[in-house]
């Protein structure tokens, strides 16, 4: 593994790792309005 | 509120965008370490808007312990919680960095465990804030959190008044940059910063949301004990 290489692995998992909450994020979004509709 | 929001959202994506662009392109190359060095433009602004997010934590904590107010307490999880978000890029991107370096993945250096320490002790406040179900969980967390905050300022100035293996701040701590090299990190710092506040909002939103959604089944549970 080459220099480069771990660059692009740390921006690469710099990205994964706030997709990942993104993701984590709007699937709560998705419940929370599941849970609203529930309630009306 | 969504136009703010969305120009916001295209806001940050076109300064990420530029920022990005900017650390593989515009900077330039580093003589010793090369292309590598460039992990700086994300792991140093990353670990700012940490400690930033950290601060706020600490002042919401504060005036919810003073106040007891519920807004100040939500801010304070935001904050953790993105917070501890930015601190796992930090320290994922520092040891990708080290290896090459260095040599090694990870050294017990007073800056590299501080900054383990610091990470696990909001890791904690986020486990007491999501499990415990005690009325007292946000006083606790509040506590925690201005003891937790102490931390911050260990990490920062680690590097200032002992000797560490990490590099020394290239801001106000005698380093040089070169000055295309620091304009690169100020462009990745406000680009972060814009992300970052963009969760927090998102973030903020959703927790109002899930907490109204929690009272008004509390309530529609008591209206059908009651009959």
């Amino acid at each position: 593994m080459n220099a480069t290489h771990y660059l692009y692995a740390a921006y690469v998992m710099t990205w994964a790792i706030h997709g990942t909450y993104l993701y984590i994020l709007a699937r709560k979004a998705r419940r929370v309005r599941r849970d609203i509709e529930k309630l009306k | 509120m969504k136009r703010g929001f969305t120009i916001l959202a295209l806001s940050t994506a076109i300064l990420l965008s530029f920022a990005l662009y900017a650390a593989l392109v515009i900077a330039p190359t580093e003589q010793t370490m090369g292309n590598v060095q460039r992990i700086f433009y994300y792991h140093v602004p990353s670990a700012w808007v940490a400690f930033q997010l950290f601060l706020i934590n600490f002042v919401a904590s504060v005036i919810y312990l003073i106040r007891r107010n519920a807004k100040a307490d939500m801010v304070a999880l935001v904050c953790a919680e993105v917070g501890v978000v930015f601190c796992t890029v930090v320290l994922i991107t520092g040891p990708i960095w080290a290896r090459p370096v260095w040599g090694i993945w990870w050294t017990w250096d007073l800056r590299l465990t501080l900054t383990l320490v610091l990470w696990l002790i909001y890791v904690s406040y986020l486990v007491l804030r999501r499990f415990s179900m005690s009325s007292q969980t946000p006083l606790l967390a509040a506590v925690l959190a201005v003891f937790g905050a102490l931390d911050v300022p260990l990490v920062y100035f680690s590097i200032w008044f002992f000797r560490t293996q990490h590099p020394s701040p290239v801001i106000g701590g005698g380093g040089s940059l070169d000055p295309r090299m620091g304009r690169v990190l100020l462009y990745n710092w406000f680009a972060f910063m814009a992300l970052a506040w963009l969760i927090c909002w998102t973030r903020y939103r959703l927790e109002v949301a899930e907490r109204a959604v929690h009272e008004a089944e509390a309530m529609q549970s008591l209206r059908e004990g009651a009959r």
